[in-house]
């Protein structure tokens, strides 16, 4: 009975691999074969295929690519094409935004230019990514919901990368491509407008983060639990109880005297997930836009508490008479 | 059921090996945690023992030669193309040259690094025209710049440590990027560079901050805008210098800032103040002293772009929160406390 504790799926049922639902007219065929990998099937489902890929999937492909390889090509001319030191520096390397200097003008192409043409690819390939799921959702007959989610994450990204430099009149408040580069550009964002930590948005952001990493929790344990009792069936369940739903729902009634249901948990874990990026883009368009230094907004409300001063009283020497400049 | 194992086991190694690789980036614990500000705020430094154990030894301050007299001719008299410590004895004088070859060319031939054997007056020696600058450099800084260095003061030692050349020493980066100018402009950050602390940050933020005067503080006055123009790349510049500080000192952020506002003064711990006298210290240096002897130095001694080599916190600090942990070896040689005059007033007055 241990086997729910394991770290694989336990269970592969296997049957005919099937090809789906007929597609409507106006859809290409599916791609390739199915097949069954017994490996995978220990992660997820053991079918592999078919794949919808398309116009807009190639078109987002595409477009992906050529983003993918401005920046690879630019942090592999910036180590002078040695692929040993792109190797061993690439978690440092980046494409730079321009400088602001050029505000939103177009800079040369090797301060900036390339780092806007790569925005805009990589906007389109997203764009076109959205539209292809909206539209495999449709003709599946689902809900749109992953679009939605995903617009969520896409708005974020506009915020970081087009809404806000516009409104603050400069491309190079953008976030650079590169992995530690894009890490110390946020810690320097948060410096420059006085401690992001005091932007309310910025916290509710982190609260549906966090929260949505332990709503995930909460829910897999808690389904892993009652799988015994058959609570894997939750789509079932929502409307015919059973004794797996009964007993989760009483296990957190019990520990925090509230439990979610087979269908509000769902709700619960997408509101959360998408109100991440939701607040947080909020948070970030605000971010010199409306407020330039989030710690003396927070003292000036109330946000923050002032703390007694532990140190003796230190005067800003630049104020200072008959100091060296 | 075998490759169920097999499969167990392979996840067991690759997650042992990845938690190994992880960690070979960490320092061992356990770190010492002091606190520095009031309870709750994050305010304390951390110190990893082992390493500090390692800065303490390497920051020792070397004895001073025994104390002469200064009675008798003056070395101004004795000596010829005696230009700024003239006002000392002749026993003073030969004392603090002793002491300067043994801190700063011990092993690079003692006198004649500097001097012609054949005639030590002669100026022909590179070497001897900076050392004569860098003595009234000490001067400077022990006098106009009470602010940073308080009562401790620097001798030669300080950045020297026994070489010609102090370690920690900086050119002005080349940032010209590499290969074509087509593509791969690093906008002089983005390498794992020793003196933002590997991190991706503007690596040479000393030309505009420690150089020119370029505005280091990014912050705003106000809550809402009010014209402040300073961008969130302009913060990642100051923030290389400030990671350059805090690497050179061996302390945290919090060791001069309180981490809630960094720009908030009325929270800061007093550090602050002398750190920031620090900074305009190393730019006057470099401005007023280094950069003057630019034809001076000698091609090798001179960075890729031809400038001379400047002083940035680490040439004194070298990892301590105050040079060889704030022994005074000034209290020894009050001759390089102040410009000769004043100097002589003051041995006499001892």
């Amino acid at each position: 009975m241990a086997d729910y504790l394991n770290l694989f799926t336990t269970v592969q049922a296997s049957g005919p691999v099937h090809n789906g639902v007929a597609l409507g007219p106006g859809n290409s065929p599916r791609t390739g074969q199915p097949g069954i990998s017994w490996l995978l099937g220990k992660l997820g489902n053991a079918q592999i295929g078919p794949i919808y890929l398309g116009g807009l999937g190639l078109a987002s492909l595409i477009c992906g690519l050529i983003a993918f390889n401005i920046i690879g090509m630019n942090m592999l001319a910036s180590v002078n094409y040695d692929p040993v030191q792109f190797v061993r520096q690439l978690f440092w390397l980046a494409l730079e935004p321009p400088p602001p200097e050029y505000g939103l003008s177009w800079p040369p192409l090797n301060q900036g230019g390339w780092f806007l043409i790569c925005g805009i690819f990589l906007t389109a390939s997203v764009l076109l990514w959205w539209v292809r799921i909206y539209r495999r959702a449709i003709q599946l007959g689902l809900g749109t919901h992953v679009a939605w989610a995903f617009a969520a994450a896409l708005w974020l990204m506009f915020v970081l990368g087009f809404f806000r430099p516009i409104l603050m009149g400069s491309w190079g408040e953008a976030v650079p491509y590169g992995i530690f580069p894009h890490l110390d550009w946020t810690a320097a964002l948060s410096i420059r407008y006085g401690n992001l930590f005091y932007n309310p948005f910025h916290a509710l952001s982190i609260v549906f983060l966090y929260g949505s990493v332990l709503l995930f929790a909460m829910h897999g344990a808690t389904i892993l639990a009652v799988t015994r009792f058959g609570g894997e069936r939750e789509i079932e369940q929502i409307v015919d109880r059973g004794t797996a739903s009964e007993r989760a729902g009483l296990f957190w009634r019990w520990t925090m005297g509230f439990n979610a249901s087979m269908e509000s948990i769902h709700r619960w874990a997408w509101w959360f997930a998408v109100l991440c990026p939701i607040t947080g883009g909020i948070g970030i368009l605000l971010t010199g836009t409306v407020v330039d230094n989030w710690y003396l907004w927070a003292i000036k409300h109330g946000v923050a508490p002032p703390y007694p001063n532990v140190f003796p009283p230190v005067i800003d020497p630049a104020l200072s008479l008959g100091v060296k400049p | 059921m075998k490759s169920l194992i097999f499969l167990r086991r392979l996840a067991v190694y690759a997650a042992g090996l990845s938690a190994v690789l992880l960690l070979t980036a960490c320092e061992r614990p356990f770190q010492d945690s002091v606190q520095h500000g009031y309870r709750g705020t994050g305010m304390v430094q951390i110190y990893n023992p082992r390493m500090l154990a390692v800065k303490t030894e390497a920051n020792q301050a070397p004895v001073a030669l025994p104390a002469v007299s200064g009675e008798g001719p003056k070395a101004g008299v004795a000596y010829k193309n005696v230009k700024v410590l003239g006002d000392l004895s002749v026993s003073q004088f030969n004392r603090l040259m002793v002491s300067m070859t043994a801190w700063v060319s011990p092993n690079d031939g003692g006198c004649v690094y500097c001097h012609n054997p054949a005639n030590f007056a002669d100026d022909e020696k590179y070497t001897k025209v900076v050392a004569r600058r860098m003595l009234q450099m000490t001067q400077a800084i022990n006098s106009e710049w009470k602010p940073h260095v308080a009562e401790t003061g620097v001798t030669c030692y300080t950045c020297h440590r026994g070489q010609p050349v102090p370690s920690e020493i900086w050119f002005t980066a080349n940032h010209q990027p590499y290969g074509s100018n087509f593509m791969g402009d690093k906008a002089g950050q983005n390498e794992p560079a020793r003196v933002v602390n590997l991190s991706s940050l503007p690596n040479d933020p000393f030309t505009p901050f420690l150089l020119g005067d370029l505005n280091i503080r990014v912050n705003g006055p106000t809550a809402l805008p009010t014209g402040n123009r300073q961008s969130t790349k302009q913060a990642e510049w100051t923030y290389g210098l400030m990671s350059h500080m805090s690497e050179s000192l061996g302390v945290n952020c919090t060791y001069c800032h309180n981490s809630r506002s960094f720009q908030s003064w009325e929270n800061s711990p007093p550090q602050r103040a002398t750190a920031w006298h620090g900074i305009r210290m190393a730019r006057g240096l470099n401005t007023g002293y280094m950069e003057p002897l630019t034809a001076t130095f000698p091609q090798h001694r001179k960075g890729e772009l031809g400038d001379v080599a400047k002083i940035n916190c680490g040439t004194c600090h070298q990892g301590a929160y105050k040079p060889l942990n704030g022994a005074s070896m000034l209290k020894d040689y009050p001759e390089l406390a102040a410009p000769s005059s004043k100097a002589a007033a003051q041995v006499a007055g001892n």
